[in-house]
């Protein structure tokens, strides 16, 4: 050989923490409970329209105490998770049918895709109706909201699969495994992960609303109790619960994500 | 070098799209000795990747024999490697595991293997790398490292090199020919680059479009290693060179006419 390529690799650079980085996404929510304290604390506003930050501080802290707010917690969470773990079981088997097959596609696909229009909400007093205020229908509503992302995300990510990459996996004889493990998969995670972030998403919000239409337990349940006696406090300990709950969920898919998507070659901004 | 690995018999291959019906290939006759290293080369759309797929297996809707080692071809098989224009690596693989493909590492019979053909390819350090991290030549290497694992009698080979600078191209061009020494694998390579064709090949094929055919087959009698610089390599492209142009002209002429 005459012709000498030489390419070594860098040492990869050490990771530094930088504080300010971290500081950022701080800034604005710090600048903004300081206002919010001093506007109560100065009696600009009457408590029960906006309780001091503080206020809403101790009321957590009786709540947790008294175990009130765990109560509701666990109830909301298990309507959540199971009405979520339903939507996304059927949306990955159906989206992966649709995927894999045109046959599949064409019969069931028009039919979800007619029913993804009908916003819904509007079909909260249907359910009413039919399975009365009970468990089932809030848990029902909730897959019904998780599943439709999950099914369009999945069905989307098989097809994006790119043609020339299962052609290879052709000519290198992988087994329907190897096909489904080393190519469809992978490349179709941007968008699974995608479906199942905003599956999260609605999975939360038709909690919320199913609780408050008439419930006896769970953090909407809570809200709506304590709207009634106009006990603000309790209704912002709600809020900031299913903001932090919403956030979690969130971040842990998000992380995720860009752990398993760090083969990518995107923009960064 | 007697035996024939590859058997082409009027074959045919016709393209019927909504609103017209495509010849892409007329009775195709070709043989190919086990061990040899054929290259194609011909005008744009005279059907050479058309050709190369069918014999890989890709497309198997084609009138004619095509027998690989006395088998009519009827779908991929690990007999046949194939190397794209573009590397198409799979862009969530590491290197190693891009070479490994649906075999596991964790196997050292494997692991010793790939590792073996990092080397061959230059590539030793980037292991680990993913695609994005590669240069277009780099990539390209991993793929031919990719094919040569599952070691095929035969590589099929569609402008490999294309997107290669001219460096590049001539170091890939030894490391072939080194692969083809010491493998003894029958090669088919397909270029756009008349010299690439002669510096290469024991023969050329000369495909002519409209429709698809083979013009002519100008054996190349110059040992190996091959120097460009040497008379007999000049005059070997000229010969080519002289035949290409007929072919070039003809197919102008023919287009004029549409
Ligand atoms: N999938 C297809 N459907 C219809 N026609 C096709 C298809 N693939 C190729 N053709 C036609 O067949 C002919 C040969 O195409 P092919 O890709 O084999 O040419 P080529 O010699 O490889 O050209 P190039 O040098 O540009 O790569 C062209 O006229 C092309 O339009
Ligand atoms: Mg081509």
């Amino acid at each position: 050989m005459t012709v000498e390529i030489s390419e070594k690799l860098s040492e990869p650079q050490k990771k530094k923490i930088n504080w300010l980085n971290v500081t950022y996404p701080w800034i604005v929510p710090i600048v903004i409970v300081i206002a919010w304290q001093l506007v109560g604390s100065l009696g600009f506003v009457e408590e029960h329209i906006l309780p001091t930050p503080s206020k809403i501080l101790t009321t957590f802290g009786t709540l947790l105490g008294n175990g009130e707010l765990f109560y509701h917690l666990t109830v909301s969470g298990q309507r959540v998770l199971l009405g979520f773990a339903l939507g996304v079981g059927v949306g990955v088997l159906l989206g992966v049918m649709t995927g894999f097959s045109r046959l599949a596609q064409e019969v069931i696909d028009p039919s979800l895709q007619m029913l993804r229009t009908v916003p819904l909400l509007a079909l909260i007093p249907l359910f009413i109706l039919w399975f009365g205020v009970g468990e089932f229908g809030k848990v029902f509503m909730i897959s019904i909201g998780a599943f439709f992302p999950v099914y369009v995300n999945f069905f989307l990510g098989i097809r994006l699969v790119d043609q020339k990459l299962i052609e290879v996996s052709e000519i290198l004889q992988f087994s329907f495994w190897g096909k489904l493990t080393k190519v469809i998969i992978p490349s179709a995670l941007p968008n699974i992960l995608l479906g199942i972030r905003l599956a999260l998403g609605t999975s939360w919000l038709v909690l919320v609303v199913g609780e408050m239409m008439g419930t006896s337990a769970g953090i909407g349940y809570m809200i709506q109790d304590a709207r009634a006696y106009a006990q603000t406090d309790i209704v912002f300990v709600g809020l900031v619960m299913f903001a932090l709950l919403g956030k979690c969920s969130d971040s842990l898919v998000y992380a995720i994500e860009r752990k398993s998507l760090k083969w990518r070659d995107t923009f960064k901004g | 070098m007697s035996e024939r690995a590859l058997v082409i018999e009027r074959l045919n291959k016709i393209f019927t799209t909504p609103n017209e019906r495509v010849v892409a290939l007329r009775e195709i006759d070709l043989q190919v000795k086990q061990g040899e290293f054929i290259t194609v080369i011909g005008p744009s759309g005279c059907g050479k990747s058309t050709l190369l797929k069918i014999v890989a297996g890709l497309d198997v809707e084609y009138d004619g024999k095509v027998e690989l080692n006395g088998q009519q071809i009827k779908g991929p098989s690990l007999e046949k490697g194939f190397i794209f224009q573009e590397p198409r690596l799979f862009p969530w693989l590491t290197v190693e595991k891009n070479i490994a493909g649906d075999q596991s590492l964790k196997d050292p019979k494997v692991r010793g293997k790939v590792h073996e053909l990092i080397r061959l390819v230059k590539l030793e350090g980037f292991e680990k790398a993913y695609p994005k991290e590669l240069s277009g030549g780099m990539a390209q290497r991993v793929s031919i490292a990719r094919a040569l694992l599952r070691k095929p009698d035969i590589l099929l080979l569609d402008e490999p090199f294309g997107a290669l600078d001219a460096f590049t191209r001539s170091h890939m061009q030894e490391v072939l020919l080194n692969i083809w020494e010491t493998n003894k694998t029958t090669m088919i390579f397909v270029t756009h680059d008349l010299d690439e064709a002669v510096f290469l090949g024991q023969r050329v094929v000369i495909m002519n479009p409209r429709p698809g055919h083979i013009k002519s087959v100008l054996p190349i009698e110059l040992s190996f290693p091959r120097k460009r610089s040497s008379l007999a390599f000049q005059e070997m492209r000229r010969t080519v060179l002289n035949e290409f142009e007929k072919v070039e002209e003809e197919s102008y002429t023919v287009g004029a006419g549409i």
